[in-house]
């Protein structure tokens, strides 16, 4: 047992030494942290809308008022020809293009009905989903205003009524960077884990000192732990760094017991790891450690509900995600964090990190070759 | 010359004769595409919720109904007491309890008026607020016909058209994003390892005592990565186009000349990664935290840039993806020319300029 | 010295042993015998199969048939037990060069279970004798190549292994050095530690006790140096190895 402390020893000594490797570790992902965070959201702030009024009537001037109360639009007035809609369009000066044809007024008083032309540009189809909603809020009040004006009384209002209230647990603000925090601490803590742990045991191999350790009576597992432990402390630390980051830039507020998110961590770095190694023990350079890793990271970053909640996914692709590592984690972070989840909360996924982890762990070292 | 075809001949080879490597290059792009168009989406569908009825009476009843039989919800469980809340939210499968006040039938019908709560687990603000949104829409619908009796005239009405993306498809967002994903990881991350492994190998130095020029050896080195990113970006177009019917509605040229320019920017920047890095891992940090990342999240890829902060909008600029995924959309999906893109073209030639100038800096400023 | 299991009789036996990559058979059915203390040479030009030959003795590679036994010890199956028993300094230098001297010294003497006390008092000892007491908390990479070389060398005797493996050791070095360093392999093979070296400098043949020539994975020659310069008629190994190069034409 005393060798794994030589190991240790040596494995740390070589992190620390690496002068080039320091500011990497720990500076740049809470830098990361910093601008991801804040990049990362999904609330619209800010749409540019351009009405193009060809009746210039009462109605009409009163409904682009409306729009340009709204705090969600960003409203020019222009009289452009439909050839100069289209510019505007194609430009991206303009995400949404409002027209009233001439006569619209006329048209509502006389036939009770009037037609608006809207315009917009889909190609983020759910941010034009989302602002061509609005746009519609906005209008259907307006309706009901203008036809409780003209039929002098709310007639249409049902005579009874439920209310549905919201109430927003955990998070009452729907702050997008609450939800955004530790899901991104959970990808540089990956990056860390993942990446370092299996370039080191590559590299080895690449320089060939390996060789010399491989005619040592060395034991295959503990060779394979002295390749964690460094890198599980680092991310760890990186891990400790970022939430107080987030707490003092974002304010995210952390419910549960920290104890358990460190377990929970490491559980998963340990998973996280045993991949990794595993991979460095079936290649001969990094560059293949790379290339597999990358291949890897890209597909369960995608699926593992960063970006979009797991459960909109297809059936297949939900069972998938049963072996994808960050799913696991991800959920737990935003448990613990948010909710104040603890480890009888969340027996489900601690067992299976830890079996997996054990498994992967043991492929690793079974893999791992002291021959060449 | 003869000898600069040799060595490319060398590294051509040495990449292509990786069978890992070759599967990888071209996997990544097929599998990322049709993760993005057939897992990703935003839809709500079977989210799971608890029930909590105080009430229990026909009204009450007959709206659980109504919004487990729409398709968004399922049901999870049917919760006794708000003590039981907490713990199912803290499991993390339930996102939304409905919670029913007592006599909620009695109310309706006596004072015209009863309330629903909806408690969510607004740990995820967007689905927390949807879920809301579409059991707010089910729970109107219901009072409406049932009480109201008449349907409402609409006077204002809107003639809404979806341009260029008629049928809202979620891959005219993706596939000039994984395009510039992609190019990235091969041109810019291969590179600028390839080059670092040399360095660390010691085997640059042999190469540089060489007869072959500076730049010859680079130009080796990058001529693979060159190909292989054009026929990746040919995959990603094709693929994006025939399973996914992202259409190609400006000139072909330009969409070429827009990608090969690209490249050619990315190449450079690991070019200059690699005059800075003096090990693979090293390279490998510097473009996976500094590349690849910032190419997914500060590009406009997955996140819209007008949504971001300020700084940050103005950090974006800074992006080459940006402008590059800027112009692929104008060009392949509202069929834009050059009259339009040439901001865009200027500015990805001048950072083009940039990297190289200052890694040809560097390279000399190493061998004195 | 450690004990063995083989304290009397050659240390190492290999009986027929043979080595495919496929179809390509680098070694092919060698046999030979070297005794306790010998310094025992394997020569052979580049691709010989000399390296597959040693890396098979150290366990690093496994046989593909034959017999074959170190210390005691089963190439098959008992390959941990003979790593515990040999040292090995590989071709390409493979110490950490980003560790000190010390700590290179402390690692691998870690990994042999060797006492605290003990490996202190070793390396003290050791870097002295090696002129090297100044350079003990430099990092190994900055450390000229001869020197290196020195290092590596006593590294592997360093947990006084039964059994030495030398991969050829002084290649890419001046003569001078390699004369100092063939100096503290003769000091060990005094002590009574087997070496077991491979190389393709003809001139080195002469420093050992016996030495076997292989060619295309064979051994086509086995005896004393003096014995073979007899047998080929000539002043030299160079002359050995050219006539049996020659005859095989």
């Amino acid at each position: 047992m005393r060798t794994i402390l030589y190991l240790l020893q040596k494995e740390f000594i070589q992190v620390f030494r690496n002068k080039a490797m320091l500011p990497i570790i720990f500076i740049m992902p809470l830098v990361q942290m910093l601008i991801l965070v804040y990049a990362a959201t999904m609330e619209l702030k800010k749409v540019d809308l351009t009405v193009v009024d060809l009746d210039l009537s009462e109605t009409t001037t009163r409904l682009t008022a409306k729009f340009e109360a709204s705090s969600f639009f960003h409203l020019t007035r222009a009289q452009l020809s439909s050839s100069e809609t289209d510019q505007m369009l194609l430009k991206g000066k303009s995400d949404l293009v409002v027209t009233f044809p001439q006569g619209f007024e006329k048209d509502l008083k006389r036939n009770n009905e009037a037609t608006v032309q809207i315009l917009v540009d889909a190609i983020n189809g759910s941010a034009a989903e989302l602002s061509n909603a609005y746009l519609q809020t906005v209008i259907g009040s307006f309706n009901q205003k203008i036809r409780a004006e003209m039929m002098g009384v709310p007639k249409f209002t049902p005579p009874q009524q439920v209310s549905v209230i919201p109430s927003y647990w955990y998070n009452p603000e729907l702050n997008f960077k609450f939800y955004m925090a530790p899901g991104i601490l959970v990808i540089l803590v990956t990056i860390i884990g993942l990446f370092l742990s299996s370039l080191n045991l590559v590299r080895e191999k690449e320089m060939g000192t390996i060789e010399q350790l491989n005619v040592t009576p060395i034991k295959k597992y503990h060779f394979i732990i002295g390749k964690m432990m460094p890198f599980l402390f680092i991310a760890l630390l990186d891990l400790t760094f970022g939430l107080l980051v987030a707490k003092i830039f974002f304010g995210l507020p952390f419910r549960g017991n920290i104890l358990t998110l460190y377990v929970f961590t490491s559980l998963y770095l340990f998973l996280v790891m045993s991949i990794g190694l595993f991979v460095s023990a079936i290649s001969d350079t990094q560059q293949q450690v790379l290339f597999v890793s990358f291949f890897f990271l890209i597909v369960f970053i995608i699926m593992s509900g960063l970006f979009t909640p797991v459960e909109s996914m297809p059936v297949w692709a939900q069972n998938l995600d049963k072996i994808n590592p960050l799913y696991y984690l991800i959920r737990i972070i935003r448990n613990v964090v948010l909710k104040g989840s603890g480890l009888l909360d969340m027996t489900r996924e601690l067992i299976s990190i830890t079996f997996y982890g054990l498994a992967m762990f043991s492929l690793a070292v079974w893999r791992y070759r002291k021959t060449v | 010359m003869n000898q600069l075809l040799g060595f490319v001949k060398k590294e051509f080879t040495h990449i292509f004769r990786d069978s890992r490597t070759m599967i990888i290059l071209f996997g990544i792009p097929i599998i990322q595409l049709m993760l993005f168009g057939y897992v990703i989406t935003t839809e709500i569908k079977d989210a799971r919720i608890a029930i909590l009825d105080h009430s229990n009476d026909n009204v009450t009843r007959e709206l659980t109904n109504k919004i487990l039989s729409s398709g968004y919800f399922r049901l999870e469980d049917n919760l006794q007491n708000e003590h039981q809340i907490d713990p199912i939210f803290k499991k993390g499968d339930v996102k939304q309890v409905i919670v029913y006040e007592k006599d909620f039938a009695q109310k309706l019908e006596r004072e015209g008026k009863a309330n629903i709560q909806v408690i969510a687990d607004a740990s995820d603000p967007n689905t927390a607020q949807m879920l809301y949104n579409y059991t707010n829409g089910i729970v109107q619908d219901y009072t409406k016909k049932k009480y109201a009796g008449f349907a409402i005239p609409v006077q204002i009405k809107s003639e809404v058209r979806m341009l260029y993306n008629e049928n809202m498809v979620g891959a005219f967002m993706y596939v000039p994003g994984t395009m510039a994903l992609i190019l990235m990881l091969i041109s810019a991350m291969m590179t600028s390892i390839t080059i670092a492994r040399e360095k660390e190998m010691g085997t640059m130095e042999i190469l540089l005592v060489s007869p072959l020029k500076a730049s010859h050896i680079i130009l080796g080195k990058v001529a693979p990565y060159l190909l292989l990113s054009i026929i990746d970006a040919v995959v990603v177009v094709l693929l994006g186009n025939m399973v996914f019917g992202v259409p190609i509605r400006g000139s072909i040229v330009v969409l070429a000349f827009l990608v090969v320019l690209y490249i050619t920017m990315a190449l450079s920047l690991g070019i200059l990664i690699s005059t800075v890095a003096n090990s693979q891992q090293v390279a490998l940090f510097i473009s996976g935290f500094a590349l690849m990342l910032p190419t997914m999240l500060l590009s406009g890829f997955i996140f819209p840039i007008e949504n971001m902060p300020v700084p940050l909008q103005i950090l974006s600029n800074l992006m080459p993806p940006r402008w590059f995924i800027d112009a692929l959309k104008q060009v392949m999906l509202k069929g834009n020319g050059l009259e339009y893109i040439w901001p865009n073209i200027l500015i990805l030639c001048t950072m083009t300029v940039f990297f190289l100038a200052l890694s040809i800096k560097k390279f000399r400023f190493r061998l004195e | 010295m450690k004990e063995t299991k083989a304290a009397t009789g050659p240390i190492i036996q290999v009986k027929e042993l043979v080595k495919q990559f496929g179809a390509f058979t680098a070694v092919d059915h060698i046999t030979f015998e070297v005794q306790k203390g010998e310094i025992f040479g394997f020569l052979g030009a580049n691709g010989a199969g000399k390296t597959t030959a040693i890396r098979m003795l150290c366990g690093l590679l496994e046989p593909t048939s034959g017999a074959l036994q170190v210390a005691g010890y089963d190439g098959y199956h008992q390959r941990e037990a003979i790593k515990r028993n040999i040292g090995y300094m590989s071709q390409k230098f493979s110490l950490y060069e980003d560790l000190t001297v010390y700590e290179n010294f402390r690692l691998y003497g870690g990994i042999y279970d060797i006492p605290r006390k003990e490996r202190i008092r070793k390396t003290d000892e050791l870097l002295k004798k090696l002129h090297l007491e100044e350079s003990r908390d430099k990092l190994v990479g900055g450390l000229p190549l001869g020197w290196k070389q020195k290092l590596a060398f006593s590294l592997a005797l360093f947990h006084q292994p039964a059994v030495v493996f030398l991969d050829e050791p002084s290649g890419g070095v001046d003569p001078l050095t390699r004369r100092t360093f063939w100096d503290l392999i003769y000091e060990a093979a005094h002590h009574g530690i087997t070496i077991f070296v491979t190389t393709h400098y003809m001139d080195e043949a002469e420093y050992c006790n016996r030495v076997a020539i292989m060619s295309e994975g064979k051994i086509v020659a086995l005896d004393t140096p003096a014995a073979l310069k007899a047998k080929y008629q000539t002043e030299s190994m160079d002359g050995v190895f050219l006539k049996i190069a020659r005859n095989k034409e």
